[in-house]
């Protein structure tokens, strides 16, 4: 058995996803960067929504809760400030995380709660057989836009750092070793950390873009993103269509929700309190 | 001497939480339950307990549910318009049995309704507002003494039953500043069901009337916790035969201690030939107008049930063995009439005294209507 095994739950398996899928990747990056930092599972929450990201938790031996669509965050908040010290992990997908769940994802950043998020961006909702999501490329064809997506995307690395959170990294699913370095950084930041994970979904999204499978659209994933060094020397021109990958934001400078809740407002409070008694 | 102080009706909750070990609260501001929120950001702190105000309704009850997950006691208190925001929530805390206590000041309705006036307008909200089918525990507090001892009993349901409880409040009640006297520690009655450690996967494993479901994280067992229908390890399932076993172990978990969970109280019921049916701030007034109506050689008792949902039919059913003669009063267009029909014969006459313009009916009306009733 490999080390990382330990953090998954063969009972629950097979998983719901479609061969191929970028989501396994992402499930053994996390179990991967779990093992890495040693972490006792009881230590560990993983907390999901709805569609195939939030299928997820399941497959995780460590406390794991399947929440309503969109809101995963709003149940994190509440197990990160009764336990500051358990790591919080949220796994979400593009139109959970930035469609019915986006009021929670800015205001979590804007906290700096200490949730780790994990963002799987394949541009599509899969789980309900394929409709245009806010991540979906302009032009593109799905169930609910079969003429092609007029509505631009959200770039959801760029929001989440106007939002204030406090890491921000993007990968691929192609870039595995870079996938869970950059998760168990997060996992080791104490604010809000989102790590948006670019994957494929040639099912419900590439068949319907000339890209049937993984292959094909995990190339043209590839195709689309540079490292942040490279992105930083490109011309405007260059810049179009092309998304600069690493870690694009990491501020230590801010304190964390629960740990200023905790650590400042309490005793504060209770000072507040002693000279009220006294008087 | 006294121990009686004046307190307004919604810092009567929020002390009977403190009361009842309440250690967590998420909210979201809105008229007329906004006191409750507040002076917990005050009290909370002082007690290392936690307190946040959230985006929304959603997000509140959201984060109430994680913390009940992870041992805390909760609350959150909300009005008509909120209260329908957090229906989904609501579901999934039935589904995953999670222990949880959301006040509902009422307003008026549908959607912003009048703010600032009461209206007993949820009574249905609160049984049916969630999806499918599902149990529900409902408090309705008439008299300020009531709003604390009912406030201490919803957070025991709640530990007992591992299932969300529901206290209603009126506007008028929640605002007013009244004298109650707050019990003593000692003559607070409070049930904490603990987890210890759970040491297997099987947390929802039992039978109708044993254990209750073991849905606490970090209990040294790693735990899975679902809004999907699931097995009794809470992996999700749709194999019919554990959904309907599932269900059916919900639904009867409240059913089959329904004696245990409803209250009322009645007044001048010995003799009565009819019978008011008055809950909270509509309660209050049919009180009056009983007494009023009993001066003049009426023979009229008063029903208040304190615990609407589930109904007090078995307690109904016996009193119209005796009573033929029923008004239900309440500020509403009509929703709990429907459940006296539901429970009493044809031989039972019914009468309604209804109203939702956000004025609270007066002893007088209540005792034209008992008069008229006579006829």
């Amino acid at each position: 058995m490999n080390k990382y095994e330990k953090y998954i739950r063969y009972q629950t398996f097979p998983t719901p996803w479609c061969p191929g899928c970028g989501d396994g990747i992402v499930l053994k990056s996390i179990a991967m960067a779990f093992s890495d930092l040693n972490l006792d599972p009881n230590d560990i929450i993983v907390i999901a929504g709805i569609g195939c990201s939030g299928r997820m938790p399941t497959f995780f031996n460590t406390n794991t809760l399947h929440t309503t669509h969109g809101r995963a965050l709003t149940f994190a908040t509440g197990v990160k400030l009764s336990r500051p010290d358990k790591l919080v992990v949220v796994i979400s997908g593009d139109g959970d995380a930035l469609a019915i769940g986006g009021n929670h994802l800015i205001h979590a950043a804007r906290r700096n709660i200490g949730i780790k998020m994990i963002l799987i961006n394949n541009g599509v909702y899969g789980m309900t057989g394929g409709q245009v999501s806010p991540l979906t490329p302009q032009k593109f064809i799905t169930e609910t836009t079969p003429y092609g997506n007029i509505e631009p995307k959200f770039h959801p690395a760029e929001l989440m750092i106007a939002a204030r959170a406090t890491f921000v990294a993007r990968e691929t699913v192609n870039r595995t070793v870079q996938l869970k370095e950059v998760i168990k950084k997060s996992f080791q930041h104490k604010g809000f950390s989102v790590v948006e994970a670019i994957s494929n979904c040639h099912i419900n999204l590439g068949r319907k873009n000339k890209m049937k499978n993984p292959v094909k659209m995990t190339k043209w994933i590839a195709e689309r993103t540079v490292t942040k060094a490279q992105y930083e020397k490109m011309t405007t021109e260059e810049r179009a269509h092309k998304y600069p990958v690493g870690i694009l934001e990491e501020n230590t400078d801010r304190y964390e929700y629960s740990e200023l809740y905790h650590k400042h407002i309490v005793p504060a409070a209770k000072e507040a309190a002693k000279k009220n008694n006294k008087k | 001497m006294s121990k009686r102080k004046v307190f307004q009706g919604n810092i009567i909750v929020a002390k009977a939480a403190i009361a009842a070990g309440c250690d967590f609260f998420a909210g979201y501001p809105i008229t007329p339950s906004s006191e409750v929120s507040q002076h917990l950001s005050k009290e909370f702190p002082k007690m290392g307990r936690d307190f946040i105000q959230m985006e929304d309704e959603i997000s509140a009850l959201g984060a109430c549910i994680g913390a009940s997950l992870s041992g805390k006691k909760v609350l959150t208190a909300t009005s008509g318009p909120g209260f329908s925001l957090m229906q989904e929530h609501l579901g999934l805390a039935v589904m995953a049995e999670i222990p949880l206590v959301i006040v509902n000041v009422m307003r008026g309705g549908p959607s912003t309704g009048i703010p600032t006036k009461p209206s007993q307008a949820d009574m249905m909200q609160t049984r049916w507002g969630t999806h499918g089918d599902h149990p529900i525990i409902v408090l309705y507090p008439a008299f300020a003494d009531e709003i604390f001892s009912e406030t201490v009993r919803a957070f025991n349901l709640s530990e007992k039953f591992w299932n969300p409880v529901i206290l209603l409040l009126d506007e008028v009640i929640a605002k007013a500043h009244e004298d109650i006297e707050i019990p003593e520690k000692k003559d607070i009655n409070i049930y904490t069901e603990k987890v210890n450690v759970i040491k297997d996967l099987n947390i929802y494993d039992r039978n109708i009337g044993e254990n209750p479901p073991r849905v606490d994280f970090f209990k040294g067992y790693p735990i899975h916790i679902d809004g999907l229908e699931h097995d009794s390890h809470g992996w999700p399932t749709s194999d019919p035969a554990t959904a309907d076993k599932m269900q059916h172990l919900r639904m009867q978990k409240i059913y089959h201690f329904q004696d245990e969970i409803i209250k009322f109280n009645e007044y001048h019921m010995e003799d009565a030939e009819i019978m008011v049916f008055a809950f909270g701030v509509s309660a209050r007034a049919a009180l009056s107008a009983v007494r009023e109506a009993r001066d003049e050689g009426i023979k009229v008792g008063l029903f208040q049930p304190l615990t609407i949902w589930p109904f007090p039919k078995k307690a109904l059913q016996e009193r119209f063995r005796k009573v033929k003669k029923v008004l239900t009063v309440e500020m509403n267009m009509g929703q709990i009439k429907y459940e006296i029909e539901r429970v009493s014969s044809d031989d039972v006459m019914k009468k309604t005294l209804l109203r939702a313009n956000g004025i609270p009916f007066t002893p007088k009306e209540i005792v034209n209507s008992i008069k008229e009733f006579t006829k």
